[in-house]
């Protein structure tokens, strides 16, 4: 490991050493030279006569650090090449079945992010107004104390149960649900799952009994015949799902794209279907009719596994593809032809789980229509269909019983709670999200914590601890999320980056990168379940700190001791690991993975591995009857946009993740701001060019700042689309801050799921408006 | 004999741009400078529509017009076909860069014309070039042209079509598109970015 005084290099410098200043350096570079021996020698001697810069892999020799990247949640197996104690390329590890020794854009920018000048440098406690961003240095023990004196302060007024958790990216466990469970806390959740794949694990564990995890269950290497229902395979560059897009196509796979954009998957796709925004589920049942209907369904898998065919069939008999057609705005043929292509390829084939569904609200129950087509084909639990994903064997780190029983879920983790009783803090009180009340089950909705923060209902919210948690730009309204942070009696931000919710915080504490720290084991369900370890391939930069050391040593000050037993993250990792045999060495000395034996197909296991009460696929849910909601899935019309304004859709650039890497100089190079897509005959009526700007305006009067826009063919004229994750306000990024516009920011309303929870976000119209 | 050469499959590339960032990576280019793109072309209108990624970079041709016209001989081609720029003897004259029909070539900001090298270091190393090792669709395909049993041959036969960018040129390039749908060129309307 490298120096703590390592001088990060000019990766990121536009002005960067020039030729003129290098020469004054050569004699330093003069005993590298000799140093190195062999390697490139003369070419080295010559570059230094002419003042050439030596290739960093020639400047001395390469370490290796087998770790997991962290540039997005997918978290792929990486091996990091430093040389002199500077990471200088980081490549996919061959021995990761998530990577396969390839790596997506924003994992081969790790190196910029490692080294963007603009990280957070040091611990800062608050000296100005909140969202001023007017802040002290401070040490770490000062910052601390601070904030364990204001917890304790919250816990002895209101309880324990009034300071929320939120974390998001690998290491959010430490703060989310060890910390969290420790201190008593059942308001911790993630933005991963009211805010992204909430809706499809409710639907799938009340359909199935299995949560899709956060590794798609896909088979891939056996699927004939696939359907993406908004999906952006390609802009969403999950490294894994593109290679399996990939060599599925490549193998002749059919592709059917459903999607209001012709986006680069419906780009790839056999069939394209161009559909109405929010009438999804209304093509799901007339893709259901059609396989009923022409018995293109696997009628012995459908009886053995499934119960509730009859109701279903019941149910769809009337939702044609004409039915449908005058909704989804589809041709029936292209319905029909699409429901046979998927249906002829049965069992091996599937609607393949979408990533982020929380779209207008009824996303369970347009979940579970996909989920029951699936069933129809035979898909879940047969080879080239859903294989049945496993958890790899391998022990948690021993605890004293938590003081509250954790729900935040998250989409890498298992899924949050689904009994009956609520789980309770120390102090009697369930979690303020309104569970069970306003929406059914599932994990905590963070985006319903927001205004018990403001108006003290069910009880206050006092205090807030964020971890890599994006919150002006995750959760939808930003300016009442702005106003939850005035209210607040403590707000402490862990980041890597100055986002713009630091400005607000009253204690911000630089974490290092996920290239300087280790983090618990990624333990990933899958076809071949598998355990990875982080570790640092560099010492931390600055004064920044682990998250693991971070929730220790504020653990300590709660007087949590019990909890945090352990002096070093090698040694919780050791522990996990002493429980298959294994330890820090021997996963070094295996690649970075323990990769265990699944049992992915339904000839695999002994019994039902369907968890519902049935024990079988659900097609009509009792548990959902029960609980006052629809058994079958029906079609619910959402909201049409008013005379003059359009749909607001969101997605992915291949080079970004979230509102994360927009300040990352090499992955802000390719693609730095971005503009909104308009189609070209609505752009032609509003007589609007891509030469122009516009700013946009909200159903509720919220404007945006200017954005270019994109005139194109590729998207329906009653819907506008732009890249998620624009428009940063913080004055202390300053590669991204004002570049673009946050959808976010538009994003003034949402649909609540009643059943998961989930906040619909495709609920917002906005209007375009030339500016001068 | 050893000839070097790429091929890349647009109908498998997703125009994800993880091989412009790995290119980057690994030979440090500077912020803001390329020494790989990405064109996204579409044609037709909604909803009958084209679209295709496709990457570039040099294109090592054999018969590469901008050798000629260098006058202090920095740029030259390896016996295996690379064409390199060797920095300690290019004075940045920019000559080279008006002959590239392709537009590949760009001045480093420390004053020479650089541009993508095959990763020959990589290669002596036995390694794939950074763009093709990374690539997550397995668009790539880098190999020599002149060994029967280099995969890149296998792909050049199976292809439904294989094509070069603006063969007019007589440039020769060896950077071959595979199954691309606008092999003969797009005539209908074009959105290009």
């Amino acid at each position: 490991m490298a120096d703590r005084t390592a001088v990060p290099p000019d990766v990121n410098s536009e002005a960067g050493v020039s030729r003129r200043s290098f020469l004054q350096l050569s004699g330093a570079m003069l005993v590298l030279a000799t140093w190195i021996q062999g390697i490139g020698r003369r070419s080295v001697e010559t570059a230094i006569r002419w003042g050439i810069p030596i290739p960093w892999y020639r400047q001395g020799p390469i370490s290796h650090t087998f770790t997991v990247c962290d540039m997005c949640p997918w978290h792929c197996g990486i091996i990091v090449e430093t040389v002199n104690g500077v990471v200088r390329k980081i490549d996919g590890n061959p021995n990761d079945p998530k990577s396969r020794g390839r790596l997506c854009a924003k994992g081969q920018g790790g190196v910029s992010f490692l080294y963007d000048p603009d990280r957070l440098k040091t611990p800062l406690i608050r000296t100005g107004d909140r969202g001023a961003g007017d802040f002290r240095e401070a040490s770490w023990p000062e910052a601390l104390d601070y904030i364990a004196q204001k917890m304790g302060a919250i816990r002895d007024e209101y309880g324990p149960e009034s300071i929320a958790f939120l974390g998001h990216t690998g290491g959010d466990s430490w703060f989310v649900d060890h910390l969290a469970q420790a201190w008593g806390s059942p308001n911790a959740g993630r933005p991963s799952t009211s805010l992204c794949t909430g809706p499809r694990d409710e639907a799938a564990l009340l359909t199935t009994g299995l949560p899709i995890g956060g590794h798609e269950p896909v088979d891939w290497d056996h699927i004939e015949a696939f359907a993406l229902i908004g999906s952006h395979i390609g802009e969403d560059t999950r490294n894994t799902v593109m290679q399996d897009f990939s060599k599925a196509r490549a193998r002749g796979a059919k592709v059917v794209v459903v999607d209001p954009r012709f986006s680069t998957a419906a780009s790839k796709a056999d069939l394209w279907l161009p559909i109405k925004p929010g009438t999804d589920t209304a093509l799901l049942l007339a893709w259901i009719h059609v396989l009923i209907d022409e018995g293109r369904y696997e009628a012995e898998y459908v009886d053995t596994w499934t119960v509730g065919f009859e109701q279903l069939s019941d149910h769809v008999a009337t939702l044609t593809p004409e039915w449908a057609s005058g909704i989804t705005d589809l041709h029936p043929d292209l319905i029909r032809e699409s429901a046979r292509m998927l249906a002829d390829a049965r069992p091996r084939a599937a609607i393949v789980p979408g990533r982020h569904v929380t779209w207008y609200g009824n996303d369970t129950q347009r979940m579970r229509a996909a989920y029951i087509f699936n069933a129809l084909l035979g898909a879940w639990g047969q080879p080239g269909g859903l294989y049945l994903n496993k958890s790899p064997y391998i022990e948690s780190y021993p605890h004293p019983p938590y003081a509250v029983v954790g729900s935040a879920g998250g989409c890498s983790t298992e899924p949050g709670e689904s009994s009956d009783v609520l789980p309770l803090g120390p102090s009697g009180k369930a979690r303020a999200d309104g569970a069970r009340d306003t929406f059914w089950r599932g994990p905590t909705a963070i985006q319903e914590l927001i205004d018990p923060m403001i108006t003290g209902d069910p009880y206050p919210i006092k205090g807030l601890i964020a971890f890599g948690i994006n919150m002006l730009h995750s959760i939808p309204n930003p300016n009442r999320t702005k106003q939850a942070f005035e209210a607040l009696d403590l707000f402490v931000a862990i980041d890597v980056l100055p986002q713009d919710h630091i400005a607000w915080a009253d204690v911000v504490l630089p974490e290092a990168t996920y290239l300087e720290r280790h983090d618990d084991l990624l333990t990933t369900a899958h076809l071949t379940p598998y355990v990875a370890l982080r570790e640092p391939a560099v010492a931390p930069l600055f004064d920044t700190k682990p998250g693991w050391w971070i929730a220790r040593e504020l653990g300590l000050r709660l007087g949590l001791d019990q909890y945090f037993a352990w002096e070093t993250a090698d040694e919780w990792i050791n522990t996990r690991l002493r429980s298959i045999g294994s330890s820090i060495e021997k996963l070094r000395d295996s690649g970075g993975v323990i990769v265990q034996q699944g049992q992915p197909y339904l000839a695999d296991v002994p019994a039902s591995p369907f968890m519902t009460p049935s024990g079988l696929i659900e097609l009509w849910s009792e548990s959902l009857e029960a609980a006052g909601h629809d058994p079958l899935p029906t079609f619910e019309p959402t909201e049409e946009p008013p005379a003059g304004y359009f749909r607001l859709l969101y997605g992915r650039h291949p080079a970004h993740t979230f509102a994360k890497t927009q300040n990352t100089p090499q992955l802000a190079a390719l693609f730095s701001e971005n503009t909104v897509w308009v189609g070209t005959a609505a752009a032609k009526t509003l007589g609007i060019s891509s030469d122009d700007k516009v700013m946009l305006e909200n159903q509720d009067g919220v404007r945006s700042g200017p954005i270019g826009v994109s005139v194109t063919e590729r998207i329906r004229n009653d819907a506008v689309y732009m890249v998620h994750g624009f428009g940063h306000e913080s004055p202390d990024m300053h590669v991204a801050n004002g570049r673009g516009v946050s959808d976010a920011g538009l994003q003034t309303r949402y649909a609540l799921d009643p059943i998961s929870g989930g906040a619909g976000m495709r609920v917002n119209f906005v209007k375009l408006e030339r500016t001068s | 004999m050893t000839r070097w050469a790429m091929t890349l499959d647009v109908d498998l590339c997703l125009g994800c741009e993880a091989c412009i960032v790995a290119c980057s990576a690994e030979n440090e280019v500077p912020v803001g400078q390329f020494r790989t793109r990405m064109r996204t072309t579409t044609v037709g209108t909604f909803p009958n529509l084209r679209t295709e990624f496709r990457v570039e970079s040099c294109f090592h041709c054999a018969d590469a017009p901008c050798i000629d016209v260098c006058p202090t001989g920095a740029t030259y081609q390896t016996a295996d076909g690379i064409v390199l720029v060797d920095p300690a003897k290019c004075t940045g004259c920019k000559a080279c860069v008006t002959a590239c029909p392709y537009g590949m070539r760009y001045v480093h900001r420390d004053g020479w014309v650089d541009k993508c090298t095959f990763c020959e270091h990589r290669l002596a190393a036995g390694r794939q070039p950074a763009c093709v090792q990374t690539c997550p669709t397995g668009a790539r395909v880098f190999g020599d042209l002149d060994d029967e049993a280099d995969p890149i041959n296998d792909a050049l036969v199976k292809a439904r079509s294989v094509s070069v960018v603006n063969p007019d040129t007589g440039a020769n390039p060896h950077l071959f598109y595979l199954n691309s749908q606008f092999t003969n060129g797009p005539s209908e309307r074009l959105e290009t970015t």
